[in-house]
């Protein structure tokens, strides 16, 4: 009975052992942005909490992130115990089983996260990704000039007055352009932005029947209008400009009007980067026929590949890394502007938050008007509103975002681009079997 | 105007485009290097600064966050590892091929170096998973396989190219004397042709190192080489360029030293054949 007693204890401790050794070693897949890299940074004070626990950070650009974790969780290769993904990802991955679902305690207060959030990252009402930062999209303009001009910029104004306004901001002989927005290829890139405006229009990217309607009167007046807005008053080179490249066109006073993700308002708001930090205002996305998907929602969020033999320590440090106690931890370290926002109402009832974030209500605002599941006009079969959230989608958004490159660009006409990309659209459908 | 004077105007009109190709290459890596020490709102200003207060904010930056010395570390083993095993195949096979011809060498040579035309991504799934699947993922001897296989058929074509060049008579006599092939070829041609394996093994150094499609695929966090981390720095939301310049110039620093003191034997071997 000893000699049992002996080896059943023996063989405890030799899995504890063995366990020990793998255990507690968290690899995470990111990308290099401001609030990421403040998580790494803070990753001392999690592994303080908790010392059996030991984090490695894989960071990577966005396109490489999405093709290395596509990849990993395709072939289960467990390479990352965390992966930073987005809201298109997550529900789709959600239903395949890919991903752990996530369960917090009590004291994390899910309630907390907005509810916009809390459901674009969830299938059939289970969280699968925790969001670590959101973000919609707002108007943000240069009120000194629109003074000027005598214009006021109310919000979710036409696409009319945008284009008065633009008109107004314009001085092309002095480097002055009314209007920025995303031209670069890309069903994140160009394809967000147009998609907002086209669902703005009334236009939507699949009928009821998941045929493809790009070929619709809507999405036509949409892009001609995008088109012909941009290469008036617009800077030179639109086709290739994304975030990065109209930040710094902004920063520089270099243009009126951006229509954009609202995490960009931290950027042109800080005096450190911008030129014209003070002169920054903002509104929320224009309309033409409804406000219905006018403005997109996304969360950079954390969540466990279905398999990872970690999933309990994963499960501790999402817990921590999108907790009030982190968003405090951040406000303590560099000040309550610098917090990752767009995630919980409690960031934006703080009375430090809103006094150090100029743009806080109206990023709020925007969040809080987007729904993922009414974006169009008329019934659609899909979630998403600068996207569908199907895994077809990021191939037929790219063929389509080049296509309206190409627009831009002057290389084709409108209703080219729209008759191409309502073909490929309709091929990669019916391949995929939905008709 | 007199040959004289014409061949003088000849090499001057020659001597310009030098120096114009020369700083039409030169300018991006100057730009790069000025650019590393400004701040991310000056690398951005229009019109472009070229006087401005420097700041090594950038690279206390990297440092702090990445911890460089790691990631220069793999790309010396994996750069180093990956030549050495390159030339432990090329060596024998490019004397097999040149003092032993068969009546298809130059068509398996060819062969060879057809592989290079083939894109890499397509067959990056298939070596994706097997590594994954043999344990080797995110391990070094997994690049210096890999950096050895990419670079072996234009390490093989140099080399035989330079041993061609030996007279046959030499390994003959040798031969008469008794010599074993091992002997024949560290003894001999190792030897004779030492200047070419030298700057072909430092021209394989420098395409490894330069790398960046497989190392940032098949690493995450033990093996990642400095092309990795240049390319971690790249931000979807944010300004970079400051950033991504300092650390550019930090991965491409070693290798330029490196280039510039062995620019003799290097332009040797690029240069090598190419006049006869």
């Amino acid at each position: 009975m000893k000699s049992l007693r002996n080896t059943a204890l023996g063989l405890t401790l030799g899995v504890a052992g063995a366990s020990m050794a793998f255990a507690g070693e968290l690899t995470i897949a990111t990308v290099n942005n401001g609030h990421m890299i403040e998580m790494q940074k803070l990753t001392p004070a999690f592994e303080a909490a908790n010392p059996d626990i030991t984090v490695n950070w894989v960071t990577l650009d966005e396109g490489t992130l999405r093709s290395r974790v596509t990849t990993d969780i395709t072939t289960k290769g467990g390479q990352f115990d965390i992966m930073t993904i987005g809201m298109y990802e997550a529900p789709i991955w959600g239903e395949r089983g890919w991903l752990e679902p996530l369960e917090f305690s009590a004291e994390y207060d899910a309630d907390d996260i907005l509810p916009a959030m809390r459901d674009g990252l969830s299938f059939d009402g289970t969280l699968f990704a925790a969001p670590f930062y959101g973000e919609s999209s707002m108007i943000m303009y240069r009120k000194d000039l629109l003074d000027a001009a005598g214009i006021t910029l109310e919000d979710n104004p036409s696409w009319s007055t945008i284009e008065e306004a633009a008109a107004a901001m314009t001085d092309k002989d002095a480097g002055q352009y009314g209007i920025c927005l995303r031209g670069k290829p890309g069903w994140g890139d160009n394809m967000a932005f147009i998609t907002t405006m086209a669902n703005s229009f009334g236009a939507q990217w699949f009928n009821e029947d998941w045929t493809p309607a790009l070929d619709s009167p809507e999405w036509n007046e949409a892009v001609n209008f995008y088109v012909n807005l941009l290469t008036t008053y617009g800077p030179p080179g639109s086709s290739g400009n994304s975030f990065n490249e109209i930040l710094a066109l902004m920063n520089e006073g270099k243009c009126g009007m951006w229509i954009d993700a609202t995490i960009a308002a931290s950027f042109v708001t800080d005096p450190g980067q911008s030129q014209v930090a003070d002169t920054i205002a903002f509104a929320q996305s224009p309309q033409q026929v409804t406000t219905k998907g006018a403005n997109w929602l996304w969360a950079w969020s954390l969540a466990i590949p279905a398999g990872t033999n970690q999933a309990e320590d994963a499960q501790k440090f999402i817990e921590w890394a999108t907790s009030k106690e982190y968003i405090e931890l951040v406000a303590e370290n560099n000040g309550w502007g610098s917090v990752p926002t767009g995630t919980r109402q409690s960031t934006y009832d703080n009375p430090s938050f809103q006094e150090a974030a100029v743009f806080a209500e109206a990023e709020l605002k925007a969040i809080l008007s987007a729904n993922p599941e009414d974006s169009t006009l008329n019934p659609s079969p899909y979630v998403g509103v600068q996207f569908a959230a199907i895994p077809e989608f990021q191939a037929i958004g790219t063929a389509v975002g080049q296509q309206m490159t190409a627009a831009l660009a002057g290389d084709i006409t409108v209703e080219e681009a729209l008759a191409a990309s309502q073909e490929a659209a309709d091929r990669e459908m019916r391949q995929a079997g939905y008709y | 105007m007199t040959d004289k004077q014409l061949s003088a105007l000849k090499n001057r009109v020659a001597v310009t485009a030098a120096w114009i190709i020369a700083l039409v290459y030169f300018f991006p890596l100057f730009w790069m290097v000025l650019t590393s020490f400004k701040t991310e709102a000056q690398a951005i200003a229009l019109p472009p600064l070229v006087f401005f207060e420097p700041t090594l904010d950038n690279y206390f930056l990297i440092q702090e966050r990445s911890g460089y010395a790691a990631y220069a570390w793999n790309s010396v083993v994996v750069s180093v590892g990956g030549t050495a095993l390159s030339m432990l195949i090329a060596i024998p096979s490019a004397y097999a091929m040149a003092f032993n011809p068969g009546r298809w060498t130059k068509d398996i040579l060819m062969w060879m170096l057809s592989t290079k035309m083939l894109p890499a991504v397509g067959v990056l799934m298939p070596i994706y998973i097997i590594s994954l699947r043999s344990g080797f993922y995110d391990t070094k001897i997994l690049l210096v396989i890999i950096y050895a296989l990419i670079n072996l058929p234009i390490i093989m074509l140099i080399l035989f190219n330079y041993f061609r060049e030996i007279p046959k008579e030499i390994l003959e006599a040798s031969r008469m004397d008794g010599t074993s092939t091992y002997n024949e070829i560290t003894q001999i041609v190792m030897p004779l042709a030492w200047g070419g394996i030298a700057s072909t093994a430092l021209l394989s150094i420098v395409l490894c190192w330069n790398e960046a499609f497989w190392s940032i695929v098949l690493t995450t966090t033990d093996a990642a080489t400095l092309t990795a981390l240049v390319a971690s720095y790249s931000n979807p939301e944010g300004l970079f360029w400051a950033k991504v310049s300092a650390v550019s110039t930090l991965a491409c620093a070693p290798i330029v030293v490196f280039g510039w003191l062995c620019q003799k034997q290097l332009v040797q071997g690029l240069t090598f054949g190419a006049v006869k």
